[in-house]
C-alpha cells in the first residue's frame, strides 16, 4: 500500500488547477488579441470582466500549495512540486494581467480604423500563446527538453519586439497625426513581450521541478 | 539568448567546503547477528562538531551501526564483525582498543529516558566518581556544569537531591544527556533521543544537540525525518543493511539523489 495515497490525490488536484489556469491565461490572450484585430469593443470588455477569474486561480492554488506545505511537510520532489505551483501561477496570473492591458489598449484604440493593417502584432501574439500552451504542456508531462525548447522560442518574440517597436516609433516621426494608435500598438507588444518573458519563467519552474535545479533561461 | 548555465551551487559531499577532521571513519563494515548479515560493507566518515543523522526503516541497521561505534553491540552474544572502524585514525575493534576508554570518549543516549533510581544529582556525579573523582568541589562543578550544558539545571538547581525519577519525561532525558556529559566524552551517540518525548520536550532536545555540537560530535539515529533536517548537517540513509546515500542534509531534504532516499523521505515506502 502506498502510504501516500491522500497526499499523491492531491498533488495532482493542485497539478489540475495549475493546467486549468494556464488554459484560461492563453485563453485571455487570445481573446484580447482577437479583440484588437477585429477591434471588438465588447469582447476587450469580456476579458477585462473575466480576470478575475485567473486572480481567484492563483489564490487558490496558492492556498492550497501552502496548506500541504504545513500539512504533509513534503521533501524533494513533492516540496519542488508544490513550490513550483506557486511560481507558475504567479506568472499566470502575471499574464491574465497583461491579456487585460491589452484589452484596455484595444478599447483605447476603439473603432478608429487602424493606421495600417495588422499582421506582426497577431503573429507575435500566436507565437507567445503556442509558447504558453507548450510550457504547460512540458509542466503536465514534466518534460525538460520541451521546457528548454519552449524557452528558446522566446528569442523570436523578442525580436519581433524589437523590430515592430523600431518601426513604430518611425512611423511615429512621419505621421504624428497617429501617435495615440501608434503608442497603444507598441503597449501591446510590449505586453506580449512580457508573456514570453513570464512563459520562460515558466519553463524555468518547470527544470527546477523535475531536476531540482536552478537555470536563468531568461538572460 | 538562452543560458543554460547551472547557477545552482549544488552541494557535492566532497565540495571545498572547510573539511572538519573525522572522529569516525566506517571502512568495509560488516556486521552479522549470527548468520544474518545486518550491516554491509559500511563507508561512512562522521566529522567532527558535526550533527549526523542517520535515517532509514526500521531493521535497515541504523541503529546497529550506532552501536557498533561504541561497540554496544558486542552485548549480542552472536555478533560478528568484519572491516574497520576507525576513532580518531584508531581502529577500534582491534584487541588493542580498550572499550572502557572508547565509552569514556563516545557517550550515549537512548531512547527511553533511563536515569538510575538515585537523586538528580548522583546521575550526573555518578561516572566522575567512577574515574576516580572524589573532591567534593569539583563534583559540585561538574554536575553544576553537565547539568546546564543539558540546559535542564534552571529546572532542577533547588532540587539535586531528588528523586531523579520525580522528573518528567522530558527533563529525564536531559538529565540522561548531563549524565552524558559530565564524563567528558567525544562524541554523543544518540539513539532516537526523542521518541518518546512530547512534541515541546522534544524542541527543546533538539535546541541543546544545536549547542553541545559547538563541543562534541552528535550522531543521531531519528525516526522523524523532519527531525533530522532541521538539526543534522548531514544525513545518512540506511536501507536493508546498506549506506544508500550520505550527503549534506540539504541534499539528501531537497533534492536527493538516489531513488530509494527520495521514496523513503517522501513517505513512499518504509
Amino acid at each position: 500500500m502506498n502510504a501516500r495515497q491522500g497526499f499523491e490525490g492531491e498533488l495532482s488536484v493542485l497539478k489540475s488547477l495549475v493546467l486549468e489556469m494556464g488554459t484560461k491565461a492563453a485563453y485571455a490572450l487570445n481573446e484580447s488579441v482577437e479583440a484588437l484585430v477585429t477591434q471588438d469593443i465588447d469582447r476587450a470588455l469580456k476579458v477585462i470582466d473575466n480576470d478575475y477569474k485567473i486572480n481567484r486561480m492563483d489564490i487558490e492554488i496558492n492556498e492550497k500549495a501552502i496548506w500541504l506545505i504545513a500539512k504533509q511537510q513534503p521533501v524533494a520532489s513533492d516540496l519542488r512540486r508544490l513550490v513550483t505551483s506557486i511560481k507558475i501561477a504567479t506568472d499566470l496570473e502575471r499574464v491574465g494581467d497583461l491579456a487585460v492591458n491589452i484589452a484596455k489598449s484595444t478599447i483605447r484604440i476603439g473603432q478608429k480604423e487602424l493606421f495600417k493593417p495588422l499582421k506582426d502584432i497577431p503573429l507575435m501574439a500566436e507565437k507567445a500563446a503556442g509558447m504558453l500552451t507548450q510550457v504547460m504542456a512540458a509542466f503536465n508531462e514534466e518534460d525538460v527538453n520541451n521546457a528548454l525548447k519552449t524557452a528558446e522560442l522566446d528569442n523570436e518574440i523578442d525580436e519581433l519586439y524589437g523590430r515592430l517597436v523600431k518601426e513604430l516609433l518611425e512611423y511615429i516621426a512621419r505621421n504624428p497625426e497617429v501617435t495615440s494608435q501608434v503608442t497603444q500598438l507598441s503597449f501591446i507588444c510590449r505586453d506580449l513581450e512580457r508573456v514570453g518573458d513570464h512563459t520562460t519563467n515558466i519553463s524555468e519552474s518547470v527544470v527546477f521541478m523535475v531536476k531540482g535545479q536552478q537555470y536563468d533561461l531568461n538572460a | 539568448m538562452i543560458s543554460t548555465t547551472n547557477k545552482n551551487k549544488q552541494a557535492e559531499p566532497n565540495n571545498k567546503k572547510l573539511q572538519k577532521p573525522n572522529v569516525f571513519e566506517a571502512k568495509g563494515f560488516n556486521l552479522w547477528y549470527g548468520e544474518d548479515q545486518a550491516l554491509k560493507n559500511i563507508d561512512f566518515d562522521i566529522a567532527e562538531n558535526n550533527v549526523t543523522a542517520i535515517i532509514g526503516p526500521s531493521g535497515c541497521g541504523k541503529s546497529t551501526f550506532l552501536k557498533s561505534l561504541n561497540r554496544m553491540v558486542e552485548l549480542v552474544p552472536t555478533v560478528k564483525m568484519a572491516g574497520e572502524i576507525q576513532y580518531r585514525g584508531k581502529n577500534i575493534l582491534s584487541s588493542k582498543f580498550g572499550v572502557e576508554e572508547l565509552r569514556t570518549k563516545v557517550g550515549m543516549v537512548f531512547q527511553k529516558p533511563n536515569p538510575f533510581p538515585k537523586s538528580i544529582y548522583e546521575n550526573v556525579a555518578y561516572g566522575p566518581r567512577i574515574h576516580g573523582i572524589r573532591d567534593k568541589v569539583t563534583l559540585d562543578q561538574i554536575v553544576e556544569t553537565s547539568l546546564k550544558g543539558a540546559a535542564i539545571w534552571d529546572e532542577v538547581k533547588d532540587r539535586l537531591h531528588e528523586n531523579a525519577y520525580g522528573l518528567s519525561g522530558g527533563q529525564q532525558q536531559r538529565l540522561c544527556i548531563a549524565r552524558c556529559l559530565a564524563i567528558e566524552p567525544d562524541v554523543i551517540l544518540m539513539d532516537e533521543p526523542t521518541s518518546a518525548l512530547d512534541p515541546i520536550s522534544t524542541l527543546k532536545v533538539e535546541e541543546l544537540v544545536q549547542q553541545l555540537k559547538q563541543n562534541f560530535s552528535i550522531v543521531i539515529v531519528t525516526h522523524n525525518m523532519q527531525q533530522a533536517a532541521r538539526i543534522s548537517d548531514k544525513t545518512a540513509f540506511f536501507l536493508s543493511g546498506e549506506l544508500v546515500e550520505y550527503n549534506d542534509t540539504d541534499v539528501i531534504f531537497s533534492n536527493p539523489r538516489d531513488n530509494r532516499t527520495e521514496d523513503y523521505i517522501t513517505g513512499r515506502f518504509g
